[in-house]
């Protein structure tokens, strides 16, 4: 590798790239030419890195100084300014307040930045995702060789067990135990499936890791194999993340050529091969039963368990499934060693989580944290605050399933535990922020359209039940609902708990029941005095119609 | 074998059985509507849901194995209200047509709302999504408002007749059965066998030319075994005043249980059709003892009594053998005669006319 | 369907079973790139689908109604014809508390189409989409392969004016 004295990075996430993200790396190269600059300075991609309003990103390495907005007509001023002169250019800085995490660090904005402690994307935004030298050389690789070469398959699920990692797709199953349930299985198959179908609304870490940093989900994968004693794995991403898949292709190609994947790794007998597996648009796949469904070309309608997929799992074979963020933690824990992963977050729940911010706040985007926190230190130091003139109202963590959080709830520690006991649950990190102007019937009818939109329609509570509940809360927008409505919705959502067939159904009524825990002098004002205090709902009859079109039968 | 509890019974069944075949053999009988002894069971309806101990949620159990040690109730008092909601979701959007509906009185979901005594709830889908009788299969009449999205027609076609006509389309509240990609039934290989019918529990699927012509409880049920082929397939004609009105298939038929083919299940209208020989027939000539003529009606045929018509046939075989030889005759039977009855023929051709020229179609 | 695409279809078929292979886990990928062809699969193409899977070397035995099943399940899979471009507004809570109505309002204005319908030029085919995983740049809406983020109402016709 020759010497370069500097490197440009310009973020190529999808809003970057319509924003002129590849007019500016043109012209950057070009301006580098022109100043004959071209071999001691090397211009990259990065993919996202949870920024909204500065894009497309520019950072200059070493100095880490970060650019933004950089528009294609900046990119000559900004190489002659800042690389050949070595001035920094103050006018195209990105403003410090749009800054967190590593790169917020870096800049030396210290202090007034909130500390991230990034160990699932501590990468992602920070090497190039096509590029696996630079992952090789940010430490990748290095626990798939300890693997390997130092430990046993047993003794990789006891460092495991040992970190206390849980499942970080929502149900924080303890993933050694899992691990081990699959290694015990009977069979000579095995399969190491990664569940990248993130669907659930509001979530997108697992882009952010397929995007910026693929290696890191082969290398754990890998791992995950050589542990259960399987050789052959999938990852069924989402087909809406084209770019995720592209870069993931990318990367298996390079990892078979340096042998880190495909026959005698790293030169043991070991051998493991990867396939990547695109949805095709259904949130039920995310299930893991309907995602082993959806790989054998079938509608994507989960089983019924048990059997489970560690015994009876894709083409019938033990098949480990575990999602995108909890592989991501393996290889930082066979690294740095269990008790340092138990060292962070809280003892019942160690390691960090990865959370998404959206709403009405002033930084929407991605956060990594310890577990733990509260949602106060979410939205008050992480996601800037509330945006001007808003107040808290409610969050809902986990996405369209999760529960809904009133403002006095804000306080509860965010870990599997704690939330437990409050009967809320964290699901998949997602926060979605709502301020005073949010009616919560209405959100709880966009929250019930999804369902009854992505239930696969097997079994009959979540099919019709979903439809029903929508129907009602939909009633209530329009000034038509009865009080009667309520009762025999929750009384609906109960049965839809206890008899669907997966957690889709189990869950489509949370949101309904805490509108009704919380919120039940709102939904009330919308019956008794047909009126939708925050003025979202149009309460206008005139509104309803009808979801189907009917057919008139010919006598 | 694996030992459990079920209602409190002790009950001993071999590895692989499901919960709701352990308590069939306790006789406890736990109501089912996508499940079908004959098909895949994919515990879909959810109306067979259990308790089990240790389990936070009530399980299905046509597909719930059975396991050591399990403790299950079947009918407690919260298995039955989830059952009645079920029930009440299944009904909120289905047509209220039970009074004119062909099954009713054989209907699966008619028979459990009673059980239950579920009445059709106020809210729900008001009026119906789909074309009654949809499709222009002469045989199958299709209703998809009807349809409760248990799968077995689709499962019944493709485990069954090995078809694959059917299959779930959409998703969601709009799942629901269509054949080929959304064509009509023949254009997507359909042979018309009526498995698809014999396995709906509702009246989605029913057949067309019987429709409107009696139901379950109106007709005489006569077991009988099919005139199409050797097999030996048997099912019921349903009789209602004297006349066939409809062929259905039963699990009780040793050969092919709820199988049938077309032939079988809708090929029963030349029984009552105007053109069937009821009487036999011969020709003229030789009811009048006389030469053939080629002049006049003497090849007409002519309707007679059987003694008439066997005496005339058993002259006719007997002069031809005493003139030219027993090896003069041949016999040919048919694969539409029961076993026994060609049996008979092979003893007739083989000691009474003496002769070793016997064959059957099923050669051809 | 014309002669033309009729053996466009044969073609693109035999391409895609070349790329994914013959084994069941190849049927949504297979169905997904006539899709992004297409625009939707035509009903010929479960046909022609499950007959050049079933020919020689075939290991697999499948049918058009399976494919069909499989088809109509999954969003990004249309079994009928859209416009030419493809308008893909995200319904979700996310983008829904951050404005995402109003332009779904603007957006049902300006094209005088509902969800799910299709210009009478066949130019648009406007639908609602699941959370397409861009949520901090909400509201999100994607026309063909392009996408908007932050859309505000103001900006819709601006958008819509880009595409031929």
């Amino acid at each position: 590798m020759k010497t370069k004295r500097a490197m440009i990075l310009v973020s190529n996430d999808p809003e970057s790239i319509r924003l002129g993200a590849n007019e500016v790396v043109q012209h950057l190269n070009e301006a580098l030419a022109s100043y004959d600059l071209q071999d001691e300075v090397d211009v990259s991609t990065i993919s996202d890195v949870g920024y909204s309003n500065i894009l497309p990103l520019v950072i200059v390495y070493p100095d880490t100084v970060v650019y933004g907005p950089v528009k294609a007509s900046d990119a000559r001023y900004l190489v002659e300014e800042h690389l050949y002169k070595g001035r920094v250019v103050n006018d195209l800085l990105a403003p410090p307040k749009a800054l967190t995490g590593p790169i917020g660090f870096l800049r030396g904005h210290k202090g007034y930045n909130p500390a991230e402690q990034r160990v699932v994307l501590e990468r992602a935004g920070r090497i190039d995702p096509e590029s696996i030298e630079e992952f090789i050389s940010a430490n990748g690789y290095e626990a798939l060789g300890k693997a390997l070469s130092e430990l046993t398959p047993e003794g990789v699920i006891e460092i495991i067990e040992k970190s206390g990692l849980q499942g970080r797709g929502g149900a924080g199953f303890p993933t050694g135990r899992k691990w081990r349930f699959v290694r015990g299985a009977k069979g000579e198959k095995k399969y190491v499936v990664c569940n990248a179908d993130e669907s659930e609304p509001g979530t997108f870490k697992d882009r952010l890791v397929l995007e910026g940093d693929p290696h890191l989900i082969i290398e754990a994968m890998v791992i995950a194999g050589y542990a259960i004693g399987a050789d052959e794995g999938y990852i069924y991403i989402r087909g809406e993340y084209g770019l995720a898949y592209q870069h993931l292709e990318t990367a298996i190609a390079q990892a078979k050529e340096y042998g880190f994947l495909g026959d005698n790794i790293f030169g043991t007998d070991f051998c493991f091969n990867i396939h990547v597996h695109a949805g095709a648009g259904a949130y039920v796949c995310g299930e893991e039963t309907a995602l082993i469904e959806s790989i054998e070309g079938k509608r994507g309608e989960p089983r019924s368990r048990p059997p489970y997929p560690t015994t009876n799992g894709l083409w019938d074979k033990p098949t480990l499934v575990n999602n995108v963020e909890t592989l991501a933690n393996i290889p930082p824990i066979l690294r740095n060693g269990a008790d340092w992963y138990k060292s962070l977050g809280t003892p019942s729940s160690p390691g960090t989580k990865v959370y998404t911010i959206m709403g009405n706040v002033n930084f929407r985007g991605v956060i990594e944290v310890p577990m733990g926190i509260t949602l106060r230190e979410v939205i008050n130091i992480y996601a800037k605050g509330m945006k001007p003139g808003s107040i808290l109202k409610l969050a809902q963590t986990g996405g369209s399933s999760g529960s809904i959080i009133p403002a006095d709830l804000q306080d509860t520690p965010m870990d599997f535990e704690s939330f437990r006991k409050a009967g809320v649950s964290l699901g998949s990190g997602a926060l979605l922020i709502c301020d005073q102007h949010t009616c919560i019937v209405d959100l709880v009818k966009v929250l019930l359209q999804f369902f009854r939109f992505e239930s696969c329609g097997k079994c009959t509570p979540c099919r019709v039940g979903a439809q029903r509940i929508y129907e009602i809360t939909k009633r209530l927008t329009q000034g038509q609902g009865e009080i009667a409505d309520l009762d025999i919705a929750l009384d609906l959502i109960s049965e839809m708990e206890r008899t669907s067939n997966c957690g889709l159904g189990q869950t489509a009524g949370t949101a309904f029941r805490g509108m009704m825990t919380h919120f039940r002098e709102e939904v009330e004002a919308h019956i008794l005095n047909r009126v939708c205090p925050t003025g979202v709902c149009s309460m206008d009859p005139e509104t309803a119609q009808s979801d189907y079109i009917f057919i008139t039968q010919e006598k | 074998m694996i030992n459990l509890k079920i209602n409190g019974k002790e009950v001993q069944v071999p590895e692989g059985t499901t919960v709701l075949q352990a308590a069939g053999q306790v006789g406890v009988t736990i109501p089912t509507l996508c499940n079908h002894p004959d098909l895949h069971a994919t515990g879909g309806c959810r109306i067979c849901v259990v308790d089990v101990k240790g389990w936070r949620t009530p399980m299905a159990s046509c597909t719930l194995p059975a396991s050591e040690g399990m403790e299950v109730e079947t009918h407690s008092p919260a298995i039955l209200k989830s059952r009645k909601t079920i029930l009440e979701l299944l009904l909120a959007n289905h047509p209220r047509d039970c009074l004119t509906c062909d099954v009713g009185g054989s209907c699966e979901l008619q028979d459990l709302s009673y059980e239950y005594q579920v009445q059709v709830p106020e809210w729900g889908t008001k009026g119906t999504r789909y074309i009654a009788d949809s499709d222009p299969n002469p045989f199958v009449r299709v209703d998809m408002n009807r349809c409760i999205q248990c799968t077995r027609c689709v499962r019944a076609c493709t485990e069954i007749q090995g078809r694959f006509v059917w299959t779930m389309a959409e998703r969601g509240f709009d799942t629901h059965p269509v054949p080929g990609a959304d064509t009509d039934m023949l254009d997507a290989r359909c042979e018309s066998c009526g498995a698809c019918v014999a396995y709906c529990p509702t009246g989605a699927l029913s057949d067309k030319m019987s429709y409107g012509q009696g139901r379950t409880h109106q007709v005489k049920k006569v077991m009988t075994t099919c005139t199409f082929c050797g097999v030996g397939c048997q099912f019921e004609l349903n009789v209602k005043d004297g006349r066939v009105i409809r062929v259905t298939s039963t699990e009780e038929a040793p050969v092919n249980g709820n199988h049938l083919c077309v032939k079988g299940r809708y090929g029963y209208d030349f029984i009552h059709h105007p053109d069937r020989l009821v009487k036999p027939k011969v020709r003229r000539y030789l009811i009048e003892g006389k030469k053939k003529k080629t002049k006049g009606k003497p090849w007409e045929w002519v309707e007679t009594d059987w003694d008439t018509a066997l005496d005339l046939a058993a002259r006719k075989l007997h002069d031809v053998r005493t003139n030219f030889g027993a090896d003069s005759i041949g016999v040919l039977t048919s694969a539409k005669c029961t076993n026994e009855e060609n049996y008979v023929m092979n003893k007739f051709a083989r000691q009474v006319l003496g002769t070793n020229n016997i064959d059957h179609c099923a050669r051809l | 369907m014309s002669a033309l695409i009729e053996s466009d279809v044969a073609a693109l078929v035999q391409a895609a079973i070349e790329k994914h292979g013959r084994n069941p886990d190849a049927f949504i990928p297979i169905l997904s790139e006539v899709n992004h062809v297409f625009g939707h699969v035509p009903g010929d193409a479960f046909r022609e689908i499950s007959r050049q899977l079933n020919i020689e070397g075939g290991r697999v035995n499948v049918v058009e109604s399976q494919l069909y099943g499989l088809a109509s399940f999954y969003d990004m899979i249309s079994t009928k014809p859209r416009g030419r471009h493809v308008i893909k507004f995200c319904e979700n809570a996310p983008c829904h508390v951050v404005g995402g109505k109003a332009v779904w309002d603007t957006l049902q204005e300006t094209l005088n189409l509902k969800n799910g319908e299709t210009t009478p030029d066949s130019k648009w085919t406007l639908v609602t989409t699941s959370c397409l995983g861009l949520c901090s740049v909400g509201p999100v809406l994607l026309v063909d392969d392009d996408m908007y983020g932050n859309v505000t109402p103001e900006q819709v016709t601006d958008i819509l004016e880009r595409y031929e």
